[in-house]
């Protein structure tokens, strides 16, 4: 149950906040150096990583829900013990699937 | 329901079920899904890929084919998946139907404008002269 309700509420954080700064990047990229250098800035700010790590944990909390949505679409994996098991994974996934990528940013960008 | 006791079992659910409609946005919210796994995995795949994650590089990236049609779709997708979710939680909160039509109206036109406004950005880097 708590796995549905966070892949609402990761799904409704990608929508707004996420699409807002995919376009906000987007913009900015397109915008000239100085405009970039701004964007890069906040993003490079306490708040401004504190979203974008945010936003990479629900998109791969997200994603991986997803697929476990997928496979119960099809009418698998409702017995308890496996339905429990893969709802776990997808939370103990998205955490280490966020913090790699973001020893690796954090590591290149730096 | 309006329709009254004395019409047919089919009139009484026809219409009525929680998106009011029939199967199609179901199955395009699962399709959109698909492709977006692909497509959020393609994005992950290139931040790590690229050498280097400054401005240069990320307009490089966009400015060619490979990067550019990918990103694209995403915004496309995207977008198209997020209205789609959206709604689904807008019809379980929102039941009376001129509220529902209104917000899920201007989530529409949101989207649209959204969409609309990464693709401006994509397109001027794209056909914009490479930095």
């Amino acid at each position: 149950m708590v796995v549905s309700i966070l892949h609402r509420a990761t799904g409704i954080a990608l929508s707004f906040a996420g699409l807002a700064v995919l376009t906000w990047w987007l913009f900015a990229l397109s915008s000239g150096t100085d405009a970039y250098a701004a964007f890069a800035k906040d993003a490079q700010s306490p708040i401004g990583l504190i979203v974008l790590i945010g936003l990479t944990w629900s998109f791969f909390q997200h994603l991986l829900s997803g697929i476990r949505h997928l496979v119960m679409d099809t009418g698998a994996g409702f017995e308890l013990g496996i339905n429990k098991t893969f709802a776990i994974l997808t939370i103990v996934g998205s955490i280490l699937l966020t913090a790699a990528l973001w020893v690796y940013l954090l590591g290149v960008v730096k | 329901m309006s329709l009254g006791d004395s019409s047919t079992p089919l009139g009484k659910v026809r219409g009525l079920g929680s998106a009011r409609e029939g199967g199609e946005h179901w199955i395009t919210e699962r399709v959109t899904s698909i492709a977006l796994l692909l497509l959020g995995t393609w994005l992950i795949a290139s931040l790590l890929l690229l050498p280097k994650l400054d401005e240069r590089t990320l307009v490089e990236w966009l400015h060619a084919p490979t990067g550019f049609i990918p990103m694209a779709l995403l915004v496309i997708v995207g977008f198209r998946h997020a209205l789609d979710g959206v709604k689904v939680t807008v019809d379980d909160y929102v039941h009376e139907p001129g509220t529902n039509f209104v917000v899920n109206t201007l989530l529409l036109f949101l989207a649209t404008a959204g969409a609309a406004v990464a693709l401006f950005a994509l397109a001027r880097i794209a056909f914009g002269v490479a930095a």
